[in-house]
């Protein structure tokens, strides 16, 4: 019988791990997240952990209780690297029974390749290319497909119109296994979305939202911060995704440094993970003149609380305002709410009294 | 013109790193002929300067390395302020100390830093730092390798002698019978004068014989650390972890001190106590808010435990 294999959420990124988890046995996608998985996960997770451990623990419980055999955990640079030993530990003590997999901390094709290999030493290095080509042709096809959706969302004339065209793009992805076929779906869907019928005007407001990764690619835990803002009629553009991660490893310094040249003066060296490159990003949004910035981060994320004080200077500086979000178990949808549409409204304040100087 | 008018003044704040390389550093820059200034103890009014100029959400540590760049800012000439990448390929360290330096400089803009790079994957040695460092300082390299020889050879002594000084303690200890804990902490919140230095005097105070975690053999420790946390790649977290391994078997029992919110030690802490099995241990977590009367209760509490336990196990074995 084939195993059970399961993986956290993130944002609609399962449809493409799918493809990767073939390799070892049959997806098991974790039940979406809800509040039952957050509370779970809080539950078990150790108090002054990030929230990202605590959901990816909410996944997992929820995953084996519905029959999954092998749990699969990434890893990277701050704590993220971490979390699969100590989330291991927590789930034997609950009395789970299942393997775990964890997938090396320096992300490299060779090296995600030989992991693969080393869990399921059966299935072949060709097996294993193919679908890791698949699974990222699927992210980059995702993002591009979301991105442009995030960009227009606010600003159709018949609502829900394109959050359709996303769903059925997402639909046909899933069951779709040859490349050149999600390509051209790709381009069918961005067409798509290009014949929406809009009613943006050309100085509509810009925010970015820049920050932690996973607080910024699973809308659960940011409340549908993004869907907030564009029912405020607001283009939000996000630069954070997982074909920009995984870009950026694949390419070795070669973006760090890109990034940390773009963050000079406010920054000489890196911060580790995200941090310098929120700074670097909010930089060069404020040059290309956006309205504002929205810097979100779980409680306590260690390299996002390092680039605060370099963003502090940075809104200072450009006069330009930065909203930060921090979220953690208290953290409420109302108070969310109330700060954005504080926000949102300071943000047209702002543009109307530009408009007036300008006329 | 005067020596005292030329001599440029170097502000070395007491907090993180400090802890860990006084000697090195304060002997480094005194050979060089530079006039060292290092902020007092920590204490209330300091602690409440860092609160003030500090992000809300970084940890204590960080608020309290700040409070003290605050008071060095307007007696110095520079802040010294170490860039810390990483020690060894294949591990890390928690990212508030390659991102010290530029918190420093957007906090303060009006203050120099002057800095020095330890990272090991691009090369970068704190032997080549600090003597860069000098020659800039001084214009005189062979004088800033010489200072740097004699703070380092000062620095390793004091570092051999401590940990032989602690081995020589506690094996007179066990002769008499005292409890023995150890007492698991970064050397920053340990020896802080405001975070576990009321902690370690209390528990001396309740006739308790105090292991300290960094006074273990390094290399020894870093082994070690594998049997308790396969993955860890902390490089300070495996010196801890490792001093546990290596102690675990023979004191009392462990007290961890966390500074809140500390990112790595919420994962290596947790799952340091799921593995230690029936060691008596407990978590105690610092904030800005602590009153020190529920903290004493919390230790002595734990100590009578431990206490009972011991003189339990005792007994049984006369009985028997």
């Amino acid at each position: 019988m084939l195993k059970k294999v399961s993986f956290p959420h993130m944002g609609d990124y399962y449809h493409a791990f799918k493809s990767v988890a073939e390799l070892i046995g049959q997806p098991l996608v974790a039940p979406p997240i809800t509040k039952k998985t957050v509370e779970l996960g809080f539950k078990h997770s150790p108090e002054s952990v990030c929230i990202p451990f605590k959901y990816n623990l909410g996944n997992y419980i929820e995953a084996l209780e519905a029959g999954a055999d092998v749990l699969v955990q990434a890893g990277g640079g701050c704590r993220f690297g971490h979390y699969a030993e100590t989330q291991e530990e927590i789930l034997r003590k609950l009395g789970y029974k299942f393997e775990f997999a964890k997938l090396t901390n320096d992300y490299g094709i060779i090296g995600i390749a030989r992991d693969f290999k080393k869990i399921n030493p059966g299935v072949s290095y060709f097996k294993i290319f193919r679908a890791l080509a698949l699974c990222m042709v699927k992210i980059a096809c995702i993002d591009s497909v979301a991105g442009r959706a995030r960009k227009n969302v606010g600003f159709q004339k018949t609502p829900g119109h394109i959050e359709e065209i996303y769903k059925n793009f997402l639909a046909k992805i899933d069951a779709s296994r040859s490349i050149l076929k999600i390509i051209s779906l790709r381009e069918k869907t961005l067409n798509e979305i290009k014949t929406v019928e809009l009613k943006k005007s050309s100085d509509c407001l810009k925010v970015g939202v820049v920050g932690e990764l996973y607080m910024l690619m699973e809308p659960f835990a940011n409340f549908y911060l993004e869907k907030k803002l564009a029912q405020r009629g607001i283009e939000v553009h996000r630069f954070v995704t997982v074909s920009t991660i995984l870009k950026e490893y694949f390419t070795g310094d070669f973006f760090l440094q890109k990034h940390l040249s773009h963050a000079k003066p406010y920054l000489k060296h890196h911060l580790g993970a995200h941090g310098t490159e929120s700074v670097a990003r909010s930089l060069s949004l404020i040059k290309k003149g956006f309205d504002g910035i929205i810097h979100i981060k779980p409680f306590g994320c260690m390299p996002e609380v390092s680039a605060m004080s370099a963003l502090a200077n940075l809104s200072k500086d450009s006069k330009t305002p930065i909203l930060y979000f921090s979220f953690d178990s208290q953290t409420s949808e109302a108070g969310i709410e109330t700060r954005i549409e504080a926000f949102c409204d300071m943000l047209y304040m702002k543009k109307a009294k530009k408009l007036n100087l300008k006329a | 013109m005067s020596q005292n008018k030329t001599k440029l003044r170097v502000g070395i704040p007491r907090a993180l790193l400090y802890h860990k390389y006084s000697k090195l550093w304060e002997i480094f820059f005194k050979v060089l002929g530079l006039e060292v200034i290092i902020s007092p103890q920590t204490n209330k009014e300091i602690m409440a300067r860092g609160i003030n100029c500090s992000v809300d959400e970084s940890c204590l540590s960080m608020k309290i390395f700040l409070g003290h760049v605050d008071w060095l800012k307007d007696k110095v000439d520079c802040v010294f302020v170490p860039n810390y990448v990483c020690l060894r390929s294949g591990e890390e360290l928690c990212v508030k100390f390659m991102a010290l330096v530029d918190i420093t400089r957007n906090t303060f803009p009006q203050v120099k830093v002057i800095e020095y790079t330890v990272d090991a994957i691009n090369q970068k040695t704190a032997t080549a730092g600090l003597i860069v460092l000098g020659a800039k300082l001084t214009r005189n390299p062979l004088k800033a390798a010489r200072a740097y020889l004699a703070a380092r050879k000062s620095y390793e002594a004091n570092q051999l002698q401590m940990i032989s000084d602690q081995e020589k303690r506690f094996q007179e200890n066990k002769k008499s019978g005292r409890l023995a804990i150890m007492v698991v902490s970064h050397p920053y919140t340990i020896y802080d004068n405001f975070l576990g230095k009321p902690i370690v005097d209390y528990l001396k105070e309740l006739n308790v014989e105090v292991i300290y975690s960094d006074r273990v053999d390094k290399e020894k420790a870093r082994r070690l650390a594998q049997n308790l946390a396969k993955t860890l790649y902390w490089s300070y977290h495996k010196e801890l972890l490792g001093a546990v391994e290596i102690y675990r078997n023979s004191v009392d029992g462990i007290i961890f001190i966390s500074t809140f919110p500390c990112g790595p030690d919420s994962l290596a802490i947790n799952l340091c106590q799921s593995r230690i099995g029936n060691v008596p241990n407990i978590l105690i977590t610092l904030d800005e808010l602590d009153s020190g009367v529920g903290l004493k209760t919390r230790l002595e509490s734990f100590v009578d435990i431990i206490k009972l336990k011991k003189y339990q196990t005792l007994n049984q074995g006369i009985l028997c």
